[in-house]
């Protein structure tokens, strides 16, 4: 039995890496430190694909994986539009190659962010983000707030970690100097934890964020006695907050991407923080819900100018989410064949979004079998990251840690899955003397 | 059986975090395919825990087991996130880019249906 | 590497670190390197051509978080600039933040070669080398941050100079980068509190000050055999007055020797920081007091910070100023302190000659350069892409060259320029031979790269060379500026990689970092505080810190070991 440390988790967006695990015979047989239930169940490992396949009459036929490689490049080097979706469970070292298959191919490569923070990171566009580390909340918050956000079920380590129960330099009490406002449309485990806790009315996010911006610009005046569900008077109590505190950080999660103004709440938010800085220090950071979405909008970033829902069939970047993100391409049936990475749009993504889906040739490259694999019509399984492979990812704040190899596999990496494609793209194009 | 107007939300579960890797599995389906409820509007509804609802939006109908669970506010009716919400949920973004997963319109009312196991969900896509 | 031959022939040199000025010359190329004599090479005719070494650029933000952080905040910066994929070139995009690839392949069509990341934040460096690795031709090497790094304070504080050094050591190596950077000492500290510190300001619960933090990280990095000086973004950059301060932060390493020839201190894109007038109502250059100061010391050395007009990115580690800037335009913001260690600020900037402040901040760059009397003090740079983005060098090289092009580019300016600021009123003009200066030769010589291949043409050089498509007798303004905007070749490491401004090839470059040595027992002595701070404060774990060798996958080493004296 051998005990790693250091252990850098690939699940959630808080990518904790002080892991501790066991591992004997190739096997993690305990995860003795750490890691949150979600994570330990990742590091625990489940069933896996056990080998690549190739769907022929409406049945996956097991075989090699230079087969299932050559049949996906042979899918997308006769697709004239095709759709590469996921990057959010994998590492940079992946995403790089995908960005030189959207560009060799002209194909449209886009993230789970469309789904998920895609709106932040649409609001970013707009106004920019005051934001910092998840070091600097824990050694400087004393007022943390998670509005539209439920921590304790998707981002367990969070609080303990980071913000509201960790310990730092100016927070050597841990929850007894800070103080809490959870935001949310219902009760839940998280608000429960908190000192102020906000109930809105569902989908009214946006006038509640104007009437804090309203009161902590001296325009208390014009807020009224109600807005979106919450008294006046607890509105004046949070803004009061934020007046008393030395270090104000709002996390913000699905609540406010998900409803009704969707990008516009995300502005509104970051207004809303900026106002609170002419009272005291002031930050705000979206909770990325995978470990390595912050990276795929990094590497599209930096690599083609944009982070997401990308267009390269002009043979440059072109950027327009909302016109061809994975959901509208898939809702306007605007594409010809998908690539699906480290991601599962079969159980994440509207019900109509699939039927297109359905329709067109599908590669799968993941570990696992899941809803997605219904529509695969080539499966490649792949190494796990953070496990049998690594790589490099981005934690919800940007910062880059480099997930650890623990154990040995049969299985091909990601990149090299792509890699090996993405020569026989060439290979095949070379041949037709293109 | 009277159904009733809510707003259904999906969102984020410890248990589904934790099957992320699993969705094929029982535990899966136990966690992600039912709907929470606040317990005034199931006796309305006239539903016991475990019974099965179902769900209808503008889009879509799906089968879910109702738990209760009174931190939701009455009227409002929270599925994770996962296949079965989905099914109700519409794959128009308005431009915006990201679908209405929160703050949709539905109607939930007892029913004696059966719940589809995910792949049999997956194959309703397949025309 | 070219293993092949090349020949450049009948060119007219400017080897400025070699002495070679404007001589009708050969270079001969081997293996990447420069050689003596060739037997059967590949010949480029250059006849009648200026020849260069490739460009090096001292002071640029490419690569990293701030960088890619403005990139995510400036899609509309990103439409610009769009090119399609070719056979050798990725797609490129972007104007004041281009994608890596545009950014490699525009340097390279410059003729530069070399571009140092000016900082990096130590939390993220894996960022600024994932990205540096995506830059195509450039060699390249990054500074870490280490300024307002809590370890660096305390050490300060305590006055235990060597232990400062471990750290610095341990820093240097464990971001693969290239020497100490210093932004706003003492300052984003503050900011982590919505505050700032001015030089001689105590900064909140550290209890030291800014010149107390540069002297001490100057004393601890001349400890080593250190290619470059610590290098400064000083307190008050942008504010109307801060000459007398910049002056003072000059004083503040006077005493100390450096480890050879070369200044204790580089301060950096010092337009701005040349800033007289105490409003701006009545804000005037001082670029004069400033190369005054330059012209009669030897310790420090500059780079300009040169304006062109158009807008831009801002980008720092001073999240003080950035965020003033944001109050004073209101155009978006972005911040990101970074624990223990640093900041960020980002937002976009429009110099506009219509404005009397932009017209005068444009005066103070080529002010300098002028008024400075040795060109090997003095390197160019637009704070890439601060004061304008790297694409704009040309611009400034044919106004230095040229009376009557800044004359011209007057006429349609403020008025100010005439009243507030010198420009109007110097004559010189720059020759081929200071040109040659202060885009290679000073910048690899105040680097210590000049040891190491880079910014001149001697037997022993990296073959990294520009060929301009120009005469060395060409007056004309609007040719000098083409000609240095594309290339007729330039060659990286004895392999052509621009021909007529077109990029041919895209090789890697390589990251070139320093390696500096110090004693095992100071070491460990060190690494008990520093992991006291790690366990406690970090939010990432010790052993994850560091980079690993994976992110470097071409690198170059120099060590840079304990001065025995």
């Amino acid at each position: 039995m051998v005990e790693v440390t250091d252990v850098v988790c690939s699940l959630c967006g808080c990518v904790c890496d002080d892991i501790v695990v066991e591992v004997e015979n190739n096997e993690i047989v305990k995860v003795k430190r750490g890691a949150c239930s979600v994570g330990k169940s990742k590091l625990l490992g489940h069933e896996r694909i056990k080998s690549p396949a190739i769907r022929e009459n409406g049945e996956l036929r097991e075989c090699s994986y230079d087969e299932a490689i050559k049949k996906a490049a042979e899918i997308l080097y006769k697709s004239r539009r095709p759709l590469l979706y996921g990057w959010s469970s994998t590492v940079c070292e992946a995403d790089k190659v995908g960005v030189e298959l959207t560009e060799d191919l002209g194909a449209v490569m886009d993230n789970t962010a469309s789904v998920c923070h895609g709106p932040s990171v649409l609001a970013i566009n707009d106004v920019g983000l005051p934001s910092c580390t998840l070091g600097e909340v824990k050694n400087r918050a004393d007022l943390v707030i998670y509005w539209g956000a439920n921590p304790s079920q998707a981002h367990a380590n969070h609080m303990k970690r980071y913000s509201y129960v960790s310990k730092g330099y100016w927070t050597a009490e841990g929850k007894k100097g800070k103080k809490m406002v959870v935001v949310d449309v219902r009760k839940t485990m998280t608000t429960k934890m908190a000192d102020v806790f906000v109930q809105i009315k569902q989908g009214y996010d946006y006038p509640v964020f104007s009437a804090l911006r309203a009161i902590l610009r001296g325009h208390e005046d014009v807020v009224p006695d109600e807005v979106g569900g919450v008294p006046k008077e607890q509105l004046l109590e949070v803004a009061n907050m934020v007046k008393e505190s030395k270090f104000m950080m709002t996390f913000f999660g699905m609540g406010v991407t998900h409803t009704g103004a969707r990008h516009n709440n995300i502005v509104n938010a970051i207004q809303f923080t900026r106002a609170a800085h002419l009272h005291t220090k002031a930050n705000i950071m979206p909770l990325r819900g995978h470990y390595n979405v912050a990276g795929i909008n990094q590497v599209c970033t930096w690599e083609t100018g944009f982070p997401f829902a990308i267009d390269m069939s002009r043979g440059y970047a072109w950027y327009n989410p909302g016109e061809q993100s994975a959901t509208d391409l898939l809702y306007r049936a605007d594409c010809d064949a998908a690539m699906i990475i480290a991601s599962d749009p079969g159980a994440h993504f509207p019900g109509e979004s699939l039927k297109h889906l359905a329709k067109i040739p599908v590669i799968q490259i993941d570990p696992y079998a899941n809803p997605t694999t219904e529509f695969a019509d080539v499966v490649i399984p792949a190494a796990v990251s953070g496990i049998e492979a690594e790589g490099n990812v981005y934690r919800m704040d940007n910062i880059p840690i480099r997930l650890r190899k623990i154990l040995d596999t049969d299985y091909l990496p990601d990149e090299e899955i792509l890699e090996r494609i993405l020569t026989e793209i060439r290979a095949m194009r070379e041949k037709e003397g293109e | 059986m009277e159904g009733m107007n809510v707003r259904l939300i999906s969102g984020r579960t410890a248990v589904q975090g934790q099957n992320l890797d699993s969705k094929l599995t029982e535990k899966y389906f136990v966690e992600v395919a039912r709907c929470d409820m606040n317990g005034n509007d199931m006796e309305k509804l006239g539903v016991a825990k475990d019974d099965t609802v179902k769900v209808t939006t503008a889009y879509g109908a799906v089968i879910v087991k109702a738990k209760q669970d009174d931190g939701n506010p009455e009227g409002m009716v929270f599925i994770p996130m996962g296949p079965w919400c989905n099914a109700v949920i519409s794959g128009d973004t308005h431009g915006a880019g990201m679908p209405s997963f929160k703050g949709v319109d539905a109607r939930v009312e007892k029913t004696a249906e059966a719940i589809l196991p995910v792949k049999e969900l997956m194959r309703t896509y397949m025309g | 590497m070219a293993d092949g031959e090349l020949l450049i022939r009948n060119g007219v040199v400017y080897d400025p670190i070699n002495g070679v000025n404007g001589e009708k010359k050969d270079i001969c190329i081997r293996d990447g390197k420069v050689v003596e004599s060739v037997t059967n090479p590949k010949v480029i005719d250059a006849e009648g051509r200026v020849v260069m070494p490739g460009g090096v650029d001292i002071h640029a933000h490419i690569a990293g978080g701030k960088v890619n952080a403005g990139r995510i905040m400036r899609p509309e910066d990103e439409r610009k600039g769009v090119e399609p994929k070719t056979k050798v070139c990725r797609a490129q995009s972007g104007y004041s933040v281009p994608n890596t690839f545009a950014t490699g392949y525009r340097y390279a069509r410059m003729g530069y070669t070399f571009v140092m990341e000016a900082a990096m934040p130590p939390l993220a460096a894996r960022h600024t080398h994932e990205e540096m690795v995506d830059i195509p031709i450039l060699d390249n090497a990054a500074m870490p941050l280490i300024d307002n790094n809590w370890m660096t304070m305390e050490y300060v504080k305590s006055g235990d100079t060597d232990l400062l050094a471990a750290y610095i050591a341990w820093m240097i190596k464990a971001t693969k980068g290239y020497g100490v950077k210093v932004v706003n000492p003492g300052g984003t500290e503050a900011w982590g509190w919505a505050k700032n510190c001015d030089l001689n300001d105590a900064v909140p619960y550290f209890d030291v000050t800014p010149a107390e933090i540069i002297k001490g990280l100057a004393e601890a990095t001349e400890k080593f055999e250190m290619p470059h000086s610590i290098h400064v973004h000083g307190n008050m950059l942008g504010h109307p007055g801060n000459y007398e301060m910049t002056k003072d932060t000059y004083d503040v390493v006077k005493g100390i020797k450096p480890y050879r020839d070369r200044p204790t201190m580089h301060a950096t894109h010092t337009q701005f920081h040349s800033y007289g007038g105490t409003t701006w109502g009545n804000f005037e250059s001082k670029a004069g007091a400033i190369a005054d100061y330059i012209n009669k010391n030897d310790h420090v050395s500059i780079d300009l910070g040169s304006v062109i007009l158009g807008d831009t990115t801002t980008m720092t580690a001073d999240g003080p100023m950035e965020y003033s800037l944001y109050q004073i335009t209101g155009r978006k913001w972005t911040n990101h302190d970074v624990e223990l260690e640093t900041g960020t600020g980002i937002t976009p900037f429009l110099y506009s000659g219509k404005v009397s402040v932009h017209t005068i901040q444009w005066a103070i760059g080529q002010e300098l350069a002028l008024l400075v009397k040795d060109p090997w003090k003095i390197a160019l740079t637009t704070d890439h892409p601060n004061a304008g983005p790297f694409i704009g060098y040309p611009i400034i090289i044919s106004h230095l060259m040229s009376k009557k092009r800044r004359d011209e580019s007057a006429e349609s300016m403020h008025k100010a320029i005439f009243d507030r600021a010198e420009l109007p009123s110097v004559d010189r003009e720059y020759d081929l031979n200071e040109i040659a200066i202060i885009t290679r030769g000073m910048a690899a010589k105040t680097l210590g790269l000049h040891e190491h291949g880079k910014g001149h043409l001697g037997v022993g050089a990296d073959a990294d060379v520009a060929i301009y498509d120009m005469s060395p007798e060409e007056k004309d303004a609007g040719k000098i500026q083409k000609a240095f905007l594309n290339t007729k070749y330039t060659i990286k490491a004895g392999e052509i990689v621009v021909k007529d401004g077109e990029v041919v090839a895209a090789p890697p470059g390589r990251t070139i970092f320093v390696t500096p040595e110090c004693d095992d027992k100071l070491m460990d002595e060190m690494l008990v505080t520093l992991k006291d701070k790690f366990a406690k404060y970090y939010s990432v774990t010790f052993n994850n810190y560091p980079v690993q060798d994976a992110y470097l996958p071409n690198p170059y080493e120099i060590k840079a070991p304990w001065r025995s004296s």
